[in-house]
């Protein structure tokens, strides 16, 4: 297709405005086309493509990397909805080759094992958006300045334990609020602290939100996990293990997609929450020695 | 092309004295969506705003906008909350709608590219294709004419996101702007819809046109 000259892709609006046409919905891990296809058809604004759910990737171990491009391509083909895949942190190769593939949005994931114990990926390179994740103010705000158009709350990916969502989005919203109440010649100390950039402090003290879209991940198993983390202020949420390790994906799928947009409403969420089967089992994050935390990945 | 519509909407200035002595109250659809971003570009044109979920939402509106999103999921949630067959009545009654992208699927009587069990709300005599534009790597801004609204004549930065495009229209159909030869944003009577998103931009031409037409319509109302 030959690209009229007036065109301009790959900007920061192009890339941080896919996001903003992603609020107040739900993103679903998917691993097979057959997956895909029941999460669009639960309402789902997005996958996640990739071999296995953090759920498996913590019980089989291993080494975990970007998935297969054949895989990719298949759930590109079977559905119409934006379709996002993982890179290994600081693989800026796999990054590349997603890109090529069409992928709508590339996770540079902590749910994988590491490409690179010091950079993260300069995604300022690249014209597909970036996700990444954080667990607090100042990683949120370094991924920002690294170019992501997207922050996710970590929480602990693979559990279906909620808790560290709950305590990740709780920090970052916390420290909002901390920068929006200091005086304006105490922001330069404040962005120290944070190790995060002076300006990109400034902007998020005077606005009291990050300049990106906000989700959260990690954990998330019901409806009420869902409706429990858009009230503490994220503005979408992924879903990974939760709907496909459950008794009943499709009505899991669907209830939270529900309780997303009515994460408000006491009375709506009691009636998604009814006849949904078994929630996947799950491990307590208390129960995982701190090394094998994915969240602890990234810095 | 000026129509006598525009006329007559022109005469009500954003926020100036009307029939009933107040804006107009413009709804946002927030099934899912950019929601947030749709609100604070009406409130700067000079309307009253409300978000919509329910069915009840829709009383006593002078307009809606149904934001940028997934068609798919707006489609989807707007049927099973009920939303879908009110807000169908309502198009057929005359209130005006502003659809950017999703929306502007979702005002289209015809749409391709869809998901099998795909429903719009309709009113728009025109057939709209679905991601026409390519996936996100080949999203993309881009300077054009948009008739109609203020200053005509000064560019405006449009921002397409896995954009839809007009394939083809009936003749009630006015086509406001084109990109290359892509028509992308179109006006029927009460109706208006952008492929673009005219909300994540500090231009709020767009919007001051719709909030004129929201007003317009008011005034005919009374009448």
């Amino acid at each position: 297709m030959s690209e009229p000259t007036t065109h301009t892709t790959g900007t920061t609006r192009v890339k941080r405005g896919m996001a903003d046409m992603l609020k107040g919905g739900v993103i679903m891990d998917v691993v097979t086309p057959d997956q895909a296809k029941i999460a669009e058809d639960a309402g789902a604004v997005a996958v996640m493509a990739l071999e296995r759910v953090p759920a498996d990737i913590r019980a089989q171990g291993g080494v975990s990397r970007m998935s297969d491009p054949d895989m990719i391509d298949g759930i590109i083909e079977a559905v119409s909805i934006p379709v996002m895949a993982k890179a290994r942190i600081g693989h800026f190769v796999e990054a590349q080759v997603l890109q090529s593939l069409g992928v709508d949005y590339v996770d540079e994931s902590e749910v994988l094992t590491p490409a690179d114990y010091a950079n993260h990926i300069d995604k300022w390179a690249f014209t597909v958006p970036f996700v990444c994740g954080a667990t607090n103010l100042g990683e949120a705000l370094r991924r920002i300045t690294e170019g992501a158009a997207m922050i996710r709350s970590k929480g602990e990916a693979g559990t279906g334990d909620v808790s560290n969502a709950v305590t990740h989005m709780r920090t970052i919203r916390a420290e909002i609020r901390r920068l929006q109440g200091l005086a304006e010649d105490e922001l330069y100390v404040a962005a120290k602290e944070l190790q995060a950039p002076y300006e990109l402090v400034k902007e998020v003290a005077g606005a009291g939100r990050l300049p990106v879209v906000l989700f959260t991940a990690g954990g998330i198993a019901t409806p009420a996990d869902a409706a429990m983390m858009m009230q503490l202020g994220a503005e979408g949420v992924f879903v990974g293990s939760g709907i496909f390790k459950s008794g009943n994906p499709a009505e899991r799928a669907a209830a939270i997609v529900k309780a997303t947009t009515f994460y408000d409403d006491p009375d709506t969420l009691a009636q998604v929450s009814r006849g949904l089967g078994e929630a996947m089992v799950g491990i307590n994050v208390d129960d995982i020695p701190v090394p094998h935390r994915l969240a602890e990945r990234g810095w | 092309m000026t129509t006598a519509t525009d006329e007559r909407a022109r005469t009500t200035a954003p926020g100036a004295p009307e029939a009933r002595g107040e804006r107009p109250l413009v709804g946002v659809l927030a099934v899912q969506g950019d929601v947030r971003e749709h609100l604070a570009a009406l409130e700067l044109a000079g309307a009253r705003t409300r978000t919509v979920r329910r069915p009840a939402e829709l009383t006593d509106l002078d307009g809606l906008v149904v934001p940028g999103g997934e068609s798919t999921t707006i489609d989807r949630l707007s049927r099973l909350f009920g939303l879908h067959e009110p807000l169908r009545a309502r198009i057929a009654d005359g209130l005006p709608v502003f659809g950017s992208c999703a929306g502007m699927i979702q005002l289209a009587d015809r749409i391709l590219d869809g998901h099998a069990e795909q429903q719009t709300f309709g009113g728009i005599d025109m057939t709209v294709r679905r991601n026409a534009f390519g996936r996100q790597v080949d999203s993309f801004e881009s300077d054009l004419h948009v008739e109609g609204v203020e200053d005509e004549g000064r560019t405006f930065r449009a921002v397409f996101i896995r954009a839809p495009r007009v394939e083809d229209h009936g003749p009630g159909v006015e086509v406001l702007a084109r990109v290359d030869d892509a028509v992308v944003a179109v006006r029927q009577g009460n109706l208006l819809a952008t492929s673009f998103h005219p909300e994540v931009t500090d231009d709020h031409r767009v919007h001051e046109l719709f909030v004129r037409m929201c007003a317009a319509a008011r005034v005919a109302d009374a009448r």
